[in-house]
């Protein structure tokens, strides 16, 4: 640039994106202006992120998008109704009656043929009876025999989101009234508009009673 | 301009009010003190241990949630443990029947309680609300080199409980304590110009530690000061929980900005070897 | 802009040439980024770039704080602790956000002190100076509310006092403060009209911002001899000048970054050093702090309004010639926003024909003196009166004194009796004094070329 050593440089022109001539001198000058941009832009990237990352969940909504439940006073036969992250959620200890008519049911009879069991690693898993229901606490972590008791899932209409009423509709479990959803034993979809069965969300038993959510 | 330079310095130094600290303030060392400094995770557990089984039968601490037992940076305790110290306590839940409300054991996303004496204050920002430190004649240099100084304060409050000077009558109110000075002071114990003759005052919270009063479990010291100091240490972390964190983020923000700061020098250096001597200007071989 | 000769920016491709015929926003851009700049800047001129990365940092931190803060007396005090424990960078930000207001004023006071020593006020420049000045009460303004917000001790009760200032005006000033706070005493309704008015109050700052560097790039920037820009061609103003793209972008950018270094330091390991322990503790109207002492950003201005109290003789004799209508306190008001309106009218006040004060030896003494007064002011300002065995009032009074006797009294006659040096005859030959290569860059000023 300046190996035209003229005193008046109009500035106007000779800015940094001008390489002369192509030259190794050239790059090497252009390294500092790179370098600095470079670290400019990760400040103004941190700063950045800074203030896009405080808009996810604070720490304290994220304590609660995960709850314990005690449910050594859910007889069997009842049902106990939490709120989780704003929403109702059915845990039913279920009689041998309602686990074995929900056995009994073929899966080509079902509206809904998928488990909508997030705990199932196979998201295409059938929604027999089986895939459904929360296994009990096993203390070494190993598959626990499933008497099909536990029926954890989300109170949520899955039509529009009403919530539906427990021991209800023509098929023995639950009944949404806005507009007629009849849900089995098993929570599963059987006639009416609701397009899917109850979902059955994260859970867990971590201790003999109690059911961890999320 | 140098002479700007020593005005800036001078601007620069604040002058915080110059509070009547006529108490006595002991600067107790801290590990978390200091650019590099960081909690000390057990001195953090032993001063929830002096809060849970001393200050907790009147003080609050309802700004800090259980959870924050177990995260990084402070006392860490495990999951579990930290579920079984919430379930200690018990809360008033109004969605609970039927939304009458009732009480419950506390689970981990649930706050401390808050006090439950009316004159108790709450601790969970106090070591930021008080200053140790002030001076001298206002100029703001002992906090500059000390730092604020409110857990030192605690600990010299705590810690500070004294046999009442002679000159004091007998049914003084309160408890004679030479680190506090906004309380009662006795005109007998004052000089001829009304100045008081012995440093601190009389507070209304008995003397809350013994010697011995507390079994660590790792067999730390527990005479009055030690466990003053642990638990000052604790409400130093109950007021600034994430301060391990901040000081890690300053750090690398400083070091960051001095390598960005090199690097516009050279720029600007380059920049404005062209203009500043046009002639002698290196032909740099870039 | 400024009636320097020089290049304009002329849309080359077709899309340019679109844009251009529509809206010349790209020509404006580039006109107000390559203005030609004084080449002599020196390290006072950063301050401007300082302060508008303050207010933009300023705005943006207080946006993401708002996300989170909840503007009711009993939900205020818990928000902010939430924003500290609870959301996600939450104690960077509110401490960035809370000595961002000192970094804002350091480099206010040092952008004001630049512009009082080298003339920037004076002719032609003297709407920029006035806008400044209306930016700087504004920003008086913002931070006060600002404080009020986080609701605790020092937040009410210095609201109080403040707002108690009004209450002093003569006949009308208990209705302006109940106005003002919307109730009798200070409650929920200040707290949400003062949430309301901090969010709105930097955008119009920042309006004036814009017509502030309009101002100055009319009249062109002012620099470290007082000696205009040479306008005759452009070959002549570009042996004064530079563009300021890149060259005062980058230099600019280098101050920032070695300012922000002890800012972030600040705010990494000692963020709490230059705010008050008592707001700490949540607001009580029931009881009041043992000493309440505003920022330290405004503790001069404080001291101003302390320093005029009932033994003052001025004061007596205001208050006997007024038949009582102005009073010790309403003095001590009309004394504090007066120290602001005579900094707006130092133009007019400055008689001298030699606008830089590196050419005014008399004048620099005096300036360097009204730098340590203010100094001084703002430490008064933080004692309480008994403190120093009753010397704070006397002390504080000579401050006040020596502030307005500054303009009303000193730059008046200076002008006039003041034998000032001979500034060097461009810009050019101040740059080339300083940098030449033979003296080794010897700061001397050659004489004034026939």
């Amino acid at each position: 640039m300046s190996d035209i050593a003229a005193p008046r440089h109009d500035g106007l022109h000779d800015g940094p994106h001008e390489a002369p001539h192509g030259s190794p001198r050239g790059t090497r000058r252009d390294f500092i202006y790179y370098a600095t941009a470079g670290a400019g832009a990760v400040a103004v990237g941190a700063a950045g992120w800074t203030l896009v990352n405080q808009m996810n969940p604070s720490a304290d909504v994220l304590a609660l998008s995960t709850i314990r439940v005690d449910v050594s006073g859910v007889a069997v036969g009842t049902q106990l109704t939490v709120l989780w992250q704003g929403k109702p959620v059915f845990i039913r200890a279920r009689t041998p009656e309602e686990i074995e008519a929900a056995r009994a049911v073929a899966i080509s009879d079902l509206v809904d043929p998928n488990a909508e069991n997030a705990n199932l690693t196979d998201a295409s898993a059938q929604a027999t009876d089986q895939n459904r229901t929360t296994p009990p606490f096993s203390p070494d972590g190993s598959p626990a025999a499933d008497d099909g008791t536990w029926l954890v899932q989300v109170g949520v209409c899955t039509h529009l989101g009403c919530v539906p009423l427990g021991q209800a509709g023509d098929y023995g479990g639950w009944f949404c009234p806005c507009h007629g959803s009849h849900y089995d034993t098993a929570g599963r979809i059987r006639r009416g508009p609701a397009p899917r069965n109850l979902l059955v969300p994260r859970t867990a038993f971590v201790e003999a009673s109690v059911i961890q959510l999320g | 301009m140098l002479k700007t330079l020593l005005v800036g310095a001078a601007l620069a130094l604040p002058l915080p009010a110059l509070a009547a600290v006529e108490g006595e303030v002991t600067d107790y060392a801290f590990p978390y003190e200091g650019p590099l400094g960081a909690f000390d995770t057990f001195q953090l557990q032993r001063g929830l241990q002096v809060f849970t089984q001393v200050c907790a039968a009147c003080h609050g601490l309802s700004y800090v949630a259980y959870r924050t037992l177990g995260q990084e940076g402070g006392p860490e305790l495990p999951e579990d443990q930290v579920r079984a110290y919430a379930a200690q306590f018990t809360v008033f839940d109004q969605s609970l029947d039927d939304g009458q409300g009732a009480d419950r054991p506390a689970t981990p996303a649930d706050r401390f309680g808050a006090s439950s004496l009316s004159n108790a204050p709450d601790l969970s920002v106090m070591a930021k609300a008080r200053k140790g430190f002030s001076g001298p004649y206002g100029t703001g240099l002992s906090q500059l080199f000390n730092g604020m100084g409110g857990p030192e304060y605690i600990a010299s409050l705590v810690a500070g409980y004294d046999e009442p000077p002679a000159c004091a009558p007998a049914d003084a109110p309160g408890y004679y304590n030479v680190a506090f000075s906004a309380g009662y002071y006795p005109d007998s114990c004052r000089d001829e110009e009304g100045e008081p003759t012995t440093p601190g005052s009389w507070i209304a919270m008995p003397p809350p530690l013994a010697d011995g009063q507390i079994e660590y479990e790792d067999g730390a010291p527990n005479t009055v000061e030690a466990m003053a100091v642990d638990v000052a240490a604790f409400l130093m972390w109950t007021a600034e929980p994430h301060m391990n964190a901040r000081k890690t983020a300053g750090l690398t923000g400083v070091l960051f900005l001095s390598v960005l700061a090199v690097l516009l020098y050279l720029t600007n250096k380059r920049l404005w070897a062209r203009v500043k001597k046009p002639a002698a200007a290196p032909v740099t071989r870039g | 802009m400024s009636g320097i000769p020089h290049d304009h920016y002329e849309p080359s491709s077709r899309p340019e040439k679109w844009l251009h015929r529509r809206l010349p926003i790209v020509s404006l851009l580039y006109d107000v980024v390559m203005i030609p700049t004084p080449k002599n800047l020196n390290w006072m001129w950063i301050w401007g770039v300082v302060l508008m990365f303050a207010l933009i940092s300023q705005i943006l931190t207080g946006i993401v704080l708002a996300m989170h803060y909840q503007p009711n007396v009993q939900l205020a005090f818990a928000s902010v602790e939430s924003i500290m424990r609870d959301v996600n960078g939450g104690t960077f930000l509110r401490y960035f956000h809370a000595n961002g207001a000192s970094l804002m004023f350091f480099a206010v006071y040092m952008h004001i002190f630049r512009s009082l020593y080298y003339g920037n006020y004076k002719t032609p420049r003297e709407v920029t100076w006035i806008i400044g000045t209306l930016m700087l009460v504004l920003m008086m303004a913002i931070a006060f509310m600002g404080y009020v917000l986080p609701w605790g001790q020092m937040s009410l009760h210095g609201t109080a006092v403040i707002t108690g200032l009004f209450g002093a005006v003569p006949f009308v000033g208990e209705s302006i403060q109940t106005w003002l706070l919307g109730a009798g005493a200070v409650g929920q309704p200040a707290l949400n009209r003062f949430f309301s008015l901090h969010y709105l109050l930097p955008f119009i700052l920042l309006g004036l911002t814009v017509v502030h560097v309009w101002a100055f790039h009319h009249t062109g920037n002012n620099n470290p001899t007082g000696v205009e820009v040479r306008r005759g061609s452009k070959e002549e103003a570009q042996r004064d000048t530079v563009p300021f793209w890149p060259y005062f972008v980058i230099k600019d950018l280098l101050a920032l970054v070695v300012v922000l270094i002890v800012f972030v330091a600040i705010v990494g390991f000692m963020p709490n050093y230059l705010g008050s322990p008592e707001n700490y503790v949540p607001a009580n109207p029931l009881k009041t702090p043992p000493e309440i002492v505003p920022e330290w950003y405004l503790l001069p201005f404080y001291a101003i309004l302390r320093a005029f109290t009932n033994d003052v003789w001025l004061v007596i004799a205001v208050d006997w010639v007024t038949f009582g209508i102005i009073d010790a306190k309403f003095f001590g008001v009309l004394a504090m926003f007066g120290s602001l309106v005579v900094l707006g009218l130092a133009p007019w006040l400055d008689t001298s024909l030699i606008r830089s004060g590196r050419y005014r030896p008399m004048f620099k003494w005096w300036f360097w003196l009204f730098v340590v007064n203010f100094v001084m002011l703002m430490w008064a300002g933080a004692m309480s009166p008994e403190a120093l065995g009753g010397w704070i009032p006397a002390i504080s009074l000579l401050g006040a004194s020596y502030y307005f006797a500054y303009f009303l009294v000193i730059l008046p006659i200076l002008g006039v009796i003041e034998r000032p040096l001979a500034p060097p005859a461009s810009i050019e030959a101040d740059f080339a004094a300083h940098y030449d290569a033979q003296t080794g860059g010897t700061h001397t000023i050659p004489t004034p070329a026939e």
